[in-house]
């Protein structure tokens, strides 16, 4: 069974976000792995460790430090890795899905799994996107993959806990959101070994390349119409003010 | 929590014949096998097989470790009777017991057959990590905020210099300043980030500045020593750390590094010459102990306060610095320096490390109470109003443990705060 | 090409989500600025579509419709857009409206916008505002071209004003729905047996910030001394500390507690999706800048950890 993994590189919201004009200054941020995708790296080998195939695991190369990424995922049990050599900091999701479709295209996948959704998804998530370019149907949400034969069996999240079993002819686009076990811990040792051996996979980006055909106006931190009331002080001092002001709303 | 072993059975035949001798009798008990012989030593052989981790199998139970081991004293704890544990039943490499031990060395200290843990805990964990198996959450979580971010606290790389704007005083960067200097500060990860560490990292260099030391720091292209996380199981992250650290080093021209906390010292020190890392590294304590004769006249104010010193393991019984430190307290005009039982060789760890630091909710799972609440309340028996510690790790850790014991009159103080108080006069 | 607005609502056991409204109700105000009419489509039956205030109500039936199927649906939404030509296609950005909205974009070639919170027509110009990166930017976009798909996020618009009613038609689907390659099997209830956090009245809410799992009896010990119960936003769930019950959130659980004490969550617009109309949000996070502290009535960068401790010893 061919798998394929595609991931995002995204910008970290872990700090502030320069902005540049009207768009992130993409030059004094860090780029990550779109959390998402690293479910969707250990669902896929999970996938592969019950119904054997390969995984591979392909991303668009926008600040040329996707190597570290593609590393990790072969540390968890991926077994190729493919670099889609864009440089191209602000590429949206219409051009990076168009980009992934056409290297994905020639890999013949039985399953292609990718995250849900990205924080950068401003024009859209590159799942959907993908299914519609590789002309594939696509289900997202997905928090559990099981494959047998030519069928796999995902379980879809709705609101409210609830959820929806569905069984999806090979081939499909899944969005996931969750893998059935939370993502194994890949010792560095064994990532570093990797990034001595492992060939990655470049590919230049083809395709035309069309955008979200978004004009971006601005792109500034929200103005808060509202701010909470700071409690100031040592801890000690915090915990005090919110078990008085819990006891005096009859909380405590 | 002991583990499930079985109690040995007193074993006594009425009619015992051994290889053709006739032995009944009372006295025939150590003709017989014993319980250990129930069991497989093959638990034993599986941690002694592990490369780095031969000494396990010297154990030969005189329990001297037991006596001086700070985990037991909490717990049930020690090489020895991990030794046992092994012999009936536990699968070290498996069990929580692999998480528990610090590696404060002092067992090995002690022990007759060099046992040694620090060795043998480091190899067994890796091979648990490498192996899939069970590691706790909150050190995972330390491993992959190093190596996404360069220090165990998930902070932002770019962020690392930035406490030198509240340092109160000029601190030079080598990448800015262009020259080569005599000193090569390594700050460290806790100094950069941890309010209480950024305190220390102030004061360090507020003193340097007074005494005329030409230094400067890394900054941002500092990465954390990783020597705990090393100890912890991730050899491969303390190598990736080290490449980029000895990269810097080497970038630029200085005489002699001065580090602020011990766990750097023994990495560059001790480990680093394997990696072509061999130049001089010293904890600032020795650094400033050999120019007290100009730092004393520096120390102006009187700091009346009765102080006790607490013995990092990584300074004291790993790398030898007992007196340095004293000598720096003790020549602060006001300190009453008294000294705790256990102390120097014989000083009781904190917890922090060997990974301790990022394992505290899970170790409080096994242990009656953390090593530094034990420690904190050795502190207190003293009547000391101050706990002096000289490791970046020792100060979170002791605030938290004099508060959760009863014991918040007891200040906990970097020896460079008190220092620089003793410059300056209270604030 | 029209100048209408098409909005695909969704509905479950015979109730509509509230965010259909909120876009109706939207849509009515954009429709009249472009100058064209509000159509809600519905899909599937088993659910009365004459109850939004649109100009006119589609409702397609079809067996393939019965449960939300996203080969299915995504099929009839861009038959009738292709038919159609809408100025504009809203779709929520919920379970649901995430597995069409930019397939259709890419299907149509025509731009998508997601994590919408304001739209407005300035001009014959559309503006979009979107909540992008966690929370931590507003982006405004203008799309260009002749059509747009705007996924929206719940709680953007206000709700009555697209209730009303309208006469709605019913249809077959445009297209065949044979031959999915889809197909619904089952619906997964919530596992029993476990606390239904919308039913608790004080909420201590764990986020990523709360370290491991180890971690979470800390959290447990509060909710016991409070009188409450530990609920998470949904990285906590994910990593398997708490189970899926406890999800509050876009994905997981609305709760609307007197008490939602939460400890290290940033507040990302999916989770503040699950509790924002609590009635005391008290917000521990270190980061100064973390996007709850628009939201939240009390605030504090402390150690969640000595707060909480702290706070045990107190009552």
């Amino acid at each position: 069974m061919n798998i394929v993994v595609a991931i995002k590189h995204i910008p970290s919201i872990a700090d502030e976000l320069p902005v540049n004009g009207s768009n992130i200054d993409f030059d004094s941020v860090d780029f990550v792995l779109n959390e998402f995708d690293e479910q969707s790296i250990e669902q896929a080998v999970l996938v592969k460790e019950a119904s054997g195939g390969t995984v591979t695991v392909v991303g668009v190369d926008l600040i040329g430090e996707l190597d570290n990424v593609l590393h990790l995922a072969l540390a968890k049990g991926a077994d190729n890795a493919v670099k889609i050599t864009a440089d191209e900091p602000g590429a949206d999701s219409h051009q990076q899905a168009g980009w992934l479709a056409e290297a994905i295209r020639g890999m013949s996948p039985d399953i292609v799994f990718t995250g849900v959704q990205a924080s950068n998804d401003l024009d859209g998530q590159i799942g959907p996107m993908l299914a519609a370019y590789l002309d594939l149907p696509y289900i997202g949400g997905v928090s559990s993959v099981e494959v047998n034969g030519g069928t796999a069996t995902v379980n879809k999240e709705f609101a409210g806990g609830v959820g929806a079993k569905y069984a999806v002819s090979l081939p499909v686009v899944v969005g996931v959101q969750a893998a059935s076990k939370p993502p194994r811990y890949a010792p560095i040792s064994k990532v570093r070994q990797i990034a001595q051996t492992a060939a990655i996979g470049k590919v230049a980006p083809s395709g035309d390349g069309a955008g979200a055909g978004l004009a971006l106006k601005k792109m500034a931190p929200p103005v808060a119409t509202g701010h909470a009331e700071m409690l100031t002080g040592s801890s000690k001092d915090v915990a005090a003010k919110i078990v008085e002001l819990l006891k005096s709303k009859g909380l405590a | 929590m002991a583990p499930k072993y079985q109690k040995a059975i007193a074993i006594e035949k009425e009619q015992a014949v051994v290889d053709g001798v006739d032995i009944s009798g009372h006295w025939n008990r150590m003709f017989e096998q014993r319980v250990i012989f129930e069991y497989t030593p093959e638990l034993i052989e599986k941690v002694a097989s592990i490369p780095g981790a031969e000494s396990f199998a010297n154990c030969y139970q005189c329990a001297k470790c037991i006596a001086v081991c700070p985990v037991d004293v909490v717990g049930n704890y020690g090489p020895r009777k991990l030794y046992r544990y092994a012999q009936t039943g536990l699968d070290l490499t498996e069990a929580p017991e692999l998480w528990l031990c610090t590696t404060c060395a002092n067992c090995l200290r002690v022990c007759p057959k060099e046992v040694n843990m620090v060795k043998i805990m480091p190899a067994a964990r890796e091979q648990a990590i490498l192996d899939g198996k069970f590691v706790p959450n909150e050190l995972q979580q330390a491993f992959e905020a190093t190596a996404n971010t360069g220090n165990p606290l998930g902070q932002p790389q770019r962020k690392r210099e930035a406490w030198i704007q509240n340092a109160g005083v000029e601190v030079p960067v080598l990448r800015d300043l262009g020259r080569p200097v005599e000193v090569l500060w390594y700050v460290g990860s806790y100094p950069s980030y941890h309010p209480r560490g950024m305190d220390a990292a102030s004061a360090a260099a507020r003193i340097f500045t007074a005494l005329g030391i030409d230094f400067a720091i890394l900054g941002k292209e500092e990465k954390d020593d990783a020597d705990s996380q090393r100890l912890a199981g991730e050899k491969g992250l303390f190598e990736m750390m080290a490449e980029h650290n000895i990269e810097m080093f080497n970038k630029y021209e200085w005489n002699e590094m001065v580090v602020t906390g011990p766990h750097e010292l023994n990495a560059f020190k001790n480990v680093y010459p394997k990696y072509g890392f061999e130049r001089p590294v010293v904890h600032y304590t020795t650094f400033l102990a050999r120019h007290l004769d100009r730092l004393k006249p520096l120390l102006k104010h009187p700091v009346n306060k009765k102080i006790t010193y607490h013995d990092p393991c990584y300074l004291g019984r790993h790398n030898g610095e007992y007196e340095a430190p004293r000598q720096l307290l003790q020549a602060i005009p006001g300190v009453e320096l008294v000294e705790m039982d256990r102390n120097r060789q014989n000083g009781y760890c904190c917890g922090g490390g060997g990974g301790g630091m990022w394992m505290d909710s899970f170790t409080a799972k096994h242990t009656t109470m953390r090593l530094s609440e034990k420690r904190a309340m050795e502190a207190a028996s003293t009547g000391a109003d101050v706990l002096a510690v000289a490791c970046p790790f020792e100060v979170s850790r002791f605030e938290d443990a004099v508060k959760s014991t009863g014991n918040e009159h007891v200040g906990v103080l970097d020896i460079l705060e008190l220092l620089d108080k003793s410059m300056r006069g209270e604030p | 090409m029209s100048n209408d607005v098409f909005v695909i609502t969704e509905h479950m056991e015979g109730k509509f989500s509230d965010v259909s409204f909120e876009m109706v109700g939207k849509a009515k105000e954009l429709a009249s600025a472009l100058g064209g009419q509000t159509v809600a489509v519905v899909l599937g039956g088993g659910v009365d579509a004459g109850v939004f205030a649109s100009d006119a109500a589609l409702q397609v039936e079809d067996p393939a419709l019965v449960q939300f199927n996203p080969e299915a649906c995504g099929k009839v939404v861009e038959a009738l857009v292709r038919e159609k030509s809408p100025r504009l296609v809203l779709f929520g950005w919920t379970a649901t409206g995430m597995d069409l909205a930019a397939w259709l974009s890419a299907r149509l070639g025509q731009p998508c916008v997601a994590y919408v919170k304001g739209i407005s027509v300035d001009g014959g110009g559309l503006t979009v505002s979107s909540q992008v990166y966690g929370g931590k930017m507003i982006a405004e976009v203008a799309p260009q071209g002749g059509m747009a798909v705007l996924a929206v996020l719940a709680g953007s618009f206000p709700v009555e004003a697209g209730q009303g009613s309208t006469a709605a038609s019913k249809v077959a689907s445009p297209v065949p729905l044979d031959g999915l390659k889809i197909k619904f099997v089952e619906a997964v209830k919530p596992a029993a047996g476990d606390v239904d956090i919308t039913a608790q009245a004080k909420l201590v809410s764990i986020g990523r910030g709360i370290g491991g799992k180890e971690n979470v009896e800390l959290a447990e010990e509060l909710a016991e001394a409070l009188g409450g119960t530990v609920s998470a936003s949904r990285p906590v769930v994910d990593a398997g500390w708490l189970p899926r019950t406890r999800q509050v959130g876009k994905s997981g659980l609305k709760v609307k507690p007197k008490l939602y004490l939460m400890l290290g969550i940033s507040g990302a617009p999916e989770h503040l999706e699950g509790m924002k109309s609590a009635e005391l949000i008290i917000a521990i996070n270190t980061d100064k800048k973390a996007p709850i502290f628009n939201v939240a009535h009390y605030g504090a960068t402390a150690d969640l950890f000595e707060v909480v401790e702290a706070m045990l010893e107190l009552l």
